[in-house]
């Protein structure tokens, strides 16, 4: 895990790609209590005009957030995180589900051992996250 | 139908505590597929120095979603729960949520504006021990899809 002082603007995080499969969503639907229809029923999520099944956007979100859980070597050294969808997460019913790409760049640190890391999420041609930005406390 | 924009500044009472156990951590870890031991195994989580099993950063939303859900399901605030996505989702955390803290969340609606044919209905939170210790703040954003009053 890097000190503030190791860190650079500009540097890229360890990037890596996540499936989501339909089990995936069941899974978090029962781990974190979101029961919306639109993320396991495809003949739910079709009749409000969806094209199939897609993620909970919080399960992109926590899959996306681990590129600096991962980085940082404590996960409880985040501050903030923020991310807005802005695109679905469509998750076909076969045994691939979707991939997610997920990579991060530090764009600024600030002072007591602080930084600022973007984060990109991509689905397909997709950016299914977009002004995804985390700021972490790491060791000076 | 439209939201009714007289909701905004609206506070819902905080639901009842929420006690944190360890096998909800693990159990959310493991479905988000995060396999860090702070999440797992307490006596990596107590090495890093906390008192016990920490949460991933997201799992504040479980607790939040259930009291937004008394805003959401409110029938007068008119929100047909099969139109609404997830917008945006912001968190500022105090420390992590942590196996045993007991947990209550306050809510209230911060925003209800339209762009387009959407509706955007911004609610804030605060996620605070019952001994009054806040731990997270969160803000989220949901879309209604389609449920905006065409521009006159």
């Amino acid at each position: 895990m890097p000190t503030w002082d190791e860190v650079s603007v500009g540097e890229s995080l360890p990037g890596f790609a996540a499936r989501v499969r339909r089990v995936d969503l069941v899974m978090y639907a029962g781990a974190s209590g979101d029961f919306n229809p639109i993320h396991w029923n495809e003949r739910v999520a079709k009749s409000v005009g969806l094209p199939d099944v897609i993620g909970h956007g919080m399960l992109t979100m926590a899959i996306a957030g681990r590129i600096v859980t991962e980085w940082t070597g404590d996960p409880g050294a985040i501050e903030s995180y923020e991310v807005r969808f802005s695109r679905p997460v469509v998750v076909p019913d076969d045994d691939r589900g979707a991939e997610i790409r997920v990579g991060a760049t530090v764009v600024d640190k600030l002072e007591d051992g602080r930084v600022v890391v973007d984060i990109t999420a991509v689905c397909g041609d997709d950016e299914v996250l977009t002004s995804a930005r985390a700021v972490a406390l790491l060791r000076v | 139908m439209p939201l009714n924009a007289s909701f905004v500044g609206k506070a819902y009472p905080p639901m009842p505590a929420y006690l944190v156990g360890r096998e909800h951590i693990r159990d959310y870890a493991t479905a988000i597929g995060d396999l860090d031991p702070a999440f797992h195994n307490v006596d990596a989580a107590r090495e890093l120095g906390y008192p016990d099993l920490i949460a991933p950063p997201t799992f504040a939303f479980s607790l939040t979603m259930k009291a937004m859900a008394m805003a959401m399901f409110d029938p007068d605030l008119g929100l047909d729960y099969g139109r609404v996505v997830h917008g945006e989702q912001h968190f500022a955390y105090e420390r992590p949520i942590c196996a045993g803290d007991e947990l209550t969340v306050s809510c209230v609606i911060a925003e209800i504006r339209s762009s387009g044919r959407n509706e955007y209905l911004t609610t804030r939170s605060e996620v605070s021990t019952v001994e009054g210790e806040l731990v997270v703040t969160t803000r989220e954003v949901i879309v209604s899809r389609g449920t905006a009053t065409d521009g006159e």
